[in-house]
């Protein structure tokens, strides 16, 4: 599907298709391409009923941008009757009594869900090969990954499935397979979409985004899933921006920081290129750029990599086998029950995240670890901060290298840890930050990430839209 | 900071999770790694910086003291592996 949701949204208030129709043909296609492993779970029956309800919405005056458009949620947030797994064996056969606030919300703009999409186990990856359901393939070549822990929603959006898809982005989930498939992927602000129903990871970092083709169709999506949910104590009381007429802020008077850092050691030749060209375009729209130093960056990962765990251990202690979820067969004692469920219901990757987690919140160690990362933290968000005052945005590469090979890094846990290094600061900071198309390397997709200050959202939009009007990179899809 | 497999047994003990004795030295050597990772944190200058638990400085909100949410202990229980009597059933605790 490479038509755009507006030009969709254009066809449908013309009656030239009805939603039903493009829910059947998203459907088609995803069984079309079912080798790509991109779904968990599709659901024909569910989609008909909202295509039903979509294309009577279309038929009154006022139907919201959304209404009739088919997307897919990444199969962490809670669908009410539909299995939500989170890719993982310990929730293979849960289905959620209730929507996620983002469900809710795509819901009532009468937006047409196929189905939940493939992942890394509860979001702990970053190349989608961390699934109890299989590995994702990247559509641009079947031997890559296509990133993750989002990975099934930024292959069903590459692979012309749906025009958008949800994801979540606790590291860099949304933006870095997003990068990697050829796509726009938008991490909003911590706190501006609400994280109710969504399976909790990391909650000081957990945060919903949308994979889509382009920056303007990412915008219809954050205006319908944003906003205030007291359901969750982190969503931020605060006003929506009008991201639609933001979009049209030219980008003359804006500063964008090129950060030192991102452009280290370990960053592909060929990745870095791309992005210096992506940013001389950006000169040619009017922008002015600005060499800036973030100099704590060194520390994200390690502080990423002790924080999320940390938290992943506690949200993780939920899955005891007792009140839902995978239980062992036969348990002997309580204690048994425990171990035994949680050890056959969490894949290796989870389970390493939560030992470590472990450590880091043990009694002798809690300073040393815990407490340092977050001190570390406290320094990369001042980074951020001082440098907002010299310019309006941070530009970079979104991964140092295009998509890897399956199974190049799955026997090593920190060079796939290492592919996280310029995406995880912006969520110890809480930022919004979106990865766009901006050329490629050795024939594959390379992701230009843009980073805001707190609550521009309208403004980074703006900036990856104008961008997308002067190039083409975004337009390009693989080959079936 | 090397983990041995003794304290990989502690940890995993802790967290509830079983640990084969085949598989512990591999366990071990991965969490050293990660731990080594995380150890760069100590020679950054932190000493003294406030931690930082959460991006925005929120305070937790207020809510009237009612019921907001609907009896549906039912539907939960459905999803539970063993509930009997409208409770959630599990190994019997004393013998």
């Amino acid at each position: 599907m490479a038509s755009s949701i507006a030009q969709l949204a254009q066809d449908l208030r013309a009656r030239k298709i009805s939603a039903a129709e493009l829910a059947q043909a998203a459907l088609a296609r995803a069984g079309a391409r079912s080798e790509l492993n991109a779904f968990i779970t599709l659901d024909e029956a569910t989609a008909l009923v909202a295509a039903q309800r979509a294309d009577a919405a279309l038929a009154t005056a006022n139907a919201p941008a959304l209404a009739g458009i088919p997307f897919a949620h990444k199969d962490i947030f809670c669908t009410n009757g539909i299995r939500t797994t989170c890719a993982s064996r310990m929730l293979e056969n849960f289905v959620p009594p209730y929507d996620a606030g983002v469900v809710e919300r795509l819901r009532d703009v009468h937006a047409v869900s196929i189905g939940k999409t493939n992942m890394d186990e509860f979001a702990m990856g970053s190349s989608n090969e961390n699934s109890h359901f299989g590995a994702v393939k990247n559509p641009w070549d079947a031997t890559r990954v296509p990133g993750g822990s989002s990975g099934g929603s930024a292959a069903a959006v590459a692979a012309g499935i749906v025009p958008f898809a949800t994801g979540t982005d606790t590291g860099g989930s949304v933006r870095q397979p997003a990068a990697f498939c050829g796509i726009t992927g938008l991490k909003p602000t911590y706190g501006r979409v609400s994280r109710w129903g969504m399976i909790a990871y990391a909650s000081s970092l957990d945060c919903a985004g949308v994979l889509a083709r382009s920056a303007q169709d990412c915008m219809y999506a954050l205006s319908a899933m944003a906003g205030h949910d007291p359901r969750d104590a982190t969503s931020v009381a605060r006003g929506l921006d009008n991201y639609d007429a933001a979009l049209s802020s030219k980008l003359s008077n804006m500063k964008i920081g090129v950060a030192r850092e991102y452009f280290g050691a370990g960053v592909d030749a060929g990745v870095a290129a791309a992005v210096r060209d992506a940013l001389a375009q950006y000169e040619r729209l009017g922008a002015t750029l600005v060499d800036i130093s973030l100099p704590n960056a060194h520390l994200a990962i390690p502080a990423y990599y002790v924080i999320a765990p940390a938290e992943a251990s506690s949200n993780l202690a939920r899955y005891d086998g007792v009140r839902y979820g995978h239980r062992c067969a036969d348990p002997q004692t309580l204690e048994d029950l425990y171990t035994r469920s949680r050890g056959e219901g969490f894949g290796a990757e989870v389970r390493r995240r939560i030992l470590v987690g472990t450590y880091a919140l043990s009694a002798g160690y809690y300073d040393a670890y815990y407490l340092r990362a977050q001190r570390a933290r406290r320094v990369i968000a001042n980074d951020f901060s001082e440098a907002f005052k010299q310019v309006d945005l941070i530009a970079g590469p979104t991964a140092p290298t295009v998509a890897f090979k399956l199974g190049e890094k799955t026997a090593d846990p920190l060079a796939m840890y290492a592919a996280d290094v310029n995406t995880v600061a912006v969520n110890l900071a809480g930022l919004p930050a979106i990865s766009i198309p901006a050329g490629f390397s050795d024939g594959l997709p390379v992701g230009l990430q843009l980073i805001a200050p707190a609550f521009a959202e309208g403004p980074l939009l703006a900036a990856a839209h104008q961008f997308q009007l002067a190039t083409d990179w975004h337009t390009r899809s693989p080959g079936a | 900071m090397s983990i041995d497999t003794a304290t990989v047994a502690r940890i995993a003990r802790l967290a509830r999770l079983p640990v084969d004795a085949n598989a512990a030295p591999q366990i071990a050597d991965e969490l050293t790694r990660v731990l080594d990772l995380a150890g760069q944190l100590a020679n950054a200058p932190l000493d003294g910086v406030v931690p930082m638990a959460h991006p925005q400085a929120q305070t937790l909100a207020w809510r009237a003291d009612a019921v907001a949410e609907p009896d549906r202990a039912n539907d939960l229980l459905a999803l539970a592996p063993d509930a009997r009597s409208g409770l959630y059933a599990v190994p019997k605790v004393l013998g």
